[in-house]
């Protein structure tokens, strides 16, 4: 059995990936008025609410769900578990464009984007205690390292490839030294998202006084990190599904099972800490009290733990739906906690309020069809996706 | 099997190695203390008429037109709250019995939490303790916006290169030897310009002097570690919108979780050393034929 990675065959131009580019390119013409007319005539932005969904989704929801590479690296690289290792490429992939959108987005959502350059670069006005300046280097850190841990993909191809000479050229030079670097690169790659991950949860400490009382705690940063964890997990194999399925390949149930285990660990581990941290604190109570935010919180731990118990009853039972299922689960309880600690129960004042407009809601849907646009063009040009092809099988 | 649990036990070893060496959180931070020139204003509400010739003046110093709304058919400038044509406005409170009136403006926070959040300090705490806004370092994150406790900095939403807008205690002015526009137009001296320390004693004397009147605290000289604007009313601080949070400084949770984990960088440094000997070696063990190596 083949599980090395091969190119995914097939035209790129297909009917889905018609329908996502016409999505994407509706995104990027609202993209084109945001700097036409301003941001407040796209977003339902306002002084109250200055973050809002191209923060709690494209940026703080749409990075955990990219962290699929850095869970996997975990148990692959440090914990020398290589049985995932058909999973990684497709995982870092997912990765590396989760985190370029989210970056693309940042571009749209800040001010004044022209001037952004000036924060990796003029280190001498760093202000260091802001968590959101560790957030943005780190996050524009990972990108390139993310990135560079997808060269050998890229290199692989281009190595064999006739029609690209100069780059086959270059790809049969750097080959070499790539492979002697990348434990190093890939420990950045564990390095840096354990920072800005919790850092995202750090974010938050800052608006304490104006965030509720059942989100707010010292614990933020770990509870952002061990949460990512769990969606990282469920990201791949959610991801992994949508490819066995999309592109024919052999159905890695087995392989995708056991990642149940560590995902329930990290759910558990989790659940753990935000229950705990409530009772050690007294405010327990709170949601028990009816109200929106007991039910915004109760959802969230319901959706954590009917999908911890629906990955361990998949798990056994050999079905990929059934881990897929599972998977969405997850990284909706997910989802939901980073919504709620930055916007649900968020809390500027009486006078505010805050949901997303037309156009603000259209960027957002193109720029993750844009994400799978470009996903669906990587995998079929270079080896991305491993496991048996239907070929091979026979 | 074994190198799983070699590599546990390293990562495991490490974090209590890493954790026992971090000085303790509490010693990292200690509170600010208001400068020694800090200036600011003292806003007695039981004086205040509520004419807003505070905000208009502060208007015209910015070079800002009038902010007119028609209402009914007459035309007004009578703007509901801070925004960025408004750096300070006059609300009202109505309610028990009781009317008064209250100044929105910049706090001028002892140790503001926009200062805390901005990444490259466009807003910061400067001469005099002025909290003033630097557009050459923003990227219009609005971070700032998200942390203040009083909702002060306001966006340009409509610019194609938004400012952040609020008060900034008219520090030309004063450099020029005038006062704040707000204190100069108060035909009722409800607003008075000084040096904190003096304001703070001025305040106390009012309140000292009128116990049955001033509801007995001047609000500012604790709440989230120290303002520079400083409130004495007849009404409850809260009714009045003025947020009763405590005397801790906004930046002081934040930034000790983050100094915990980030002084000096050794925490990082240290785990990166620690990820990259464990992957080297396992590379290592898992021999160099291993055409699966590289990801």
């Amino acid at each position: 059995m083949s599980t090395h990675a091969t190119v995914v065959p097939g035209p790129i131009d297909t009917r889905p990936f018609r329908l996502l580019a016409g999505v994407a390119a509706l995104g990027l013409v609202f993209v084109a008025l945001r700097f036409a007319l301003g941001i407040g005539a796209v977003s339902g932005l306002s002084d109250g609410y200055p973050w809002g969904i191209w923060i709690a989704w494209d940026v703080v929801t749409g990075t955990a769900l990219a962290c699929g590479g850095y869970a996997l690296a975990i148990l692959v690289y440090v914990l020398n578990n290589g049985r995932y290792h058909p999973l990684v490429r497709p995982a870092v992939l997912t990765s590396a464009l989760g985190y370029s959108m989210a970056g693309f987005s940042i571009f749209f959502d800040v001010g004044r984007p022209w001037a952004l350059f000036k924060v990796p670069l003029q280190f001498w006005n760093w202000n260091v205690n802001s968590a959101l300046l560790e957030v943005a280097l780190c996050i524009t850190a990972y990108v390139v390292i993310v990135w560079i841990e997808m060269t050998p993909a890229i290199l692989e191809r281009a190595k064999d490839e006739p029609t690209w000479p100069t780059l086959r050229r270059l790809a049969r030079r750097l080959s070499g030294p790539l492979e002697k670097a990348l434990p190093f690169i890939l420990a950045l790659g564990l390095l840096l998202p354990t920072m800005h991950q919790s850092s995202l949860g750090s974010l938050m400490l800052l608006s304490g006084h104006k965030l509720h009382r059942l989100w707010h705690t010292p614990l933020l940063p770990l509870l952002f990190l061990v949460s990512c964890v769990a969606m990282g997990y469920a990201a791949v194999v959610f991801e992994a599904a949508l490819s066995s399925w999309a592109f024919k390949r052999k159905r890695e149930t087995t392989m995708l099972s056991a990642l149940a285990r560590p995902t329930v660990i990290t759910i558990a581990l989790y659940l753990a800490l935000r229950l705990g941290d409530l009772v050690y604190r007294g405010r327990i109570g709170m949601a028990l009290q009816p109200s929106l935010y007991a039910l915004m919180f109760a959802l969230e731990v319901l959706l954590f733990v009917v999908g911890a118990f629906m990955l361990t009853r998949a798990a056994s039972g050999g079905s990929l739906g059934a881990l897929f299922r599972a998977a969405v689960v997850i990284m909706a309880a997910g989802a939901l906690y980073r919504f709620d600690t930055y916007l649900v129960a968020f809390d500027p004042g009486p006078n505010w309020s805050y949901f997303p407009a037309v156009p603000e809601l259209f960027m957002t849907l193109g720029v993750i069809a844009l994400e799978i646009v470009i996903y669906l063009a990587f995998v079929k040009t270079f080896p991305v996706i491993g496991g048996e092809t239907a070929a091979e099988a026979r | 099997m074994t190198t799983r649990r070699r590599a546990l036990q390293v990562l495991s070893g490490a974090g209590v190695a890493l954790a026992a060496a971090t000085p303790s959180a509490a010693a990292l931070r200690e509170r600010k203390k208001a400068p020694p020139d800090a200036v600011g204003l003292l806003y007695d509400s039981t004086k205040c008429v509520g004419c807003r010739a505070c905000s208009n003046a502060c208007r015209e110093v910015s070079g800002l037109s009038p902010d007119v709304a028609t209402i009914q058919g007459v035309a007004y400038d009578a703007p509901t709250d801070l925004d960025a044509r408004n750096r300070t406005i006059i609300k009202l409170y109505a309610g028990e019995g009781k009317t008064a009136y209250v100044k929105a403006q910049c706090m001028h926070c002892v140790d503001p939490a926009c200062a805390g959040a901005c990444m490259l300090g466009a807003l910061k705490k400067r001469e005099m303790g002025i909290v003033s806004w630097d557009g050459s370092k923003c990227v219009g994150c609005r971070y700032c916006q998200t942390v203040c406790p009083f909702n002060v900095p306001k966006f340009e939403w409509t610019s194609l290169n938004p400012k952040i807008v609020k008060c900034e205690l008219c520090k030309d002015r004063i450099a020029d030897g005038k006062i704040p526009a707000c204190a100069e137009a108060c035909p009722r001296s409800a607003i008075v310009y000084g040096t904190r320390e003096a304001l703070l004693e001025e305040a106390k004397r009012r309140l000292a002097g009128n116990p049955y009147l001033y509801v007995q605290r001047v609000y500012g000289e604790t709440e989230f570690g120290g303002t520079q604007v400083l409130y004495i009313t007849s009404v409850p601080f809260e009714k009045l919108g003025l947020p009763e949070k405590g005397d801790e400084p906004v930046p002081e949770v934040s930034e000790t979780v983050q100094h915990a984990v980030y002084q000096g960088f050794v925490a990082p440094v240290a785990l990166y050393g620690i990820l990259a000997g464990v992957l080297w070696r396992n590379r290592r063990q898992n021999g160099a034929g291993d055409e699966e190596a590289s990801s």
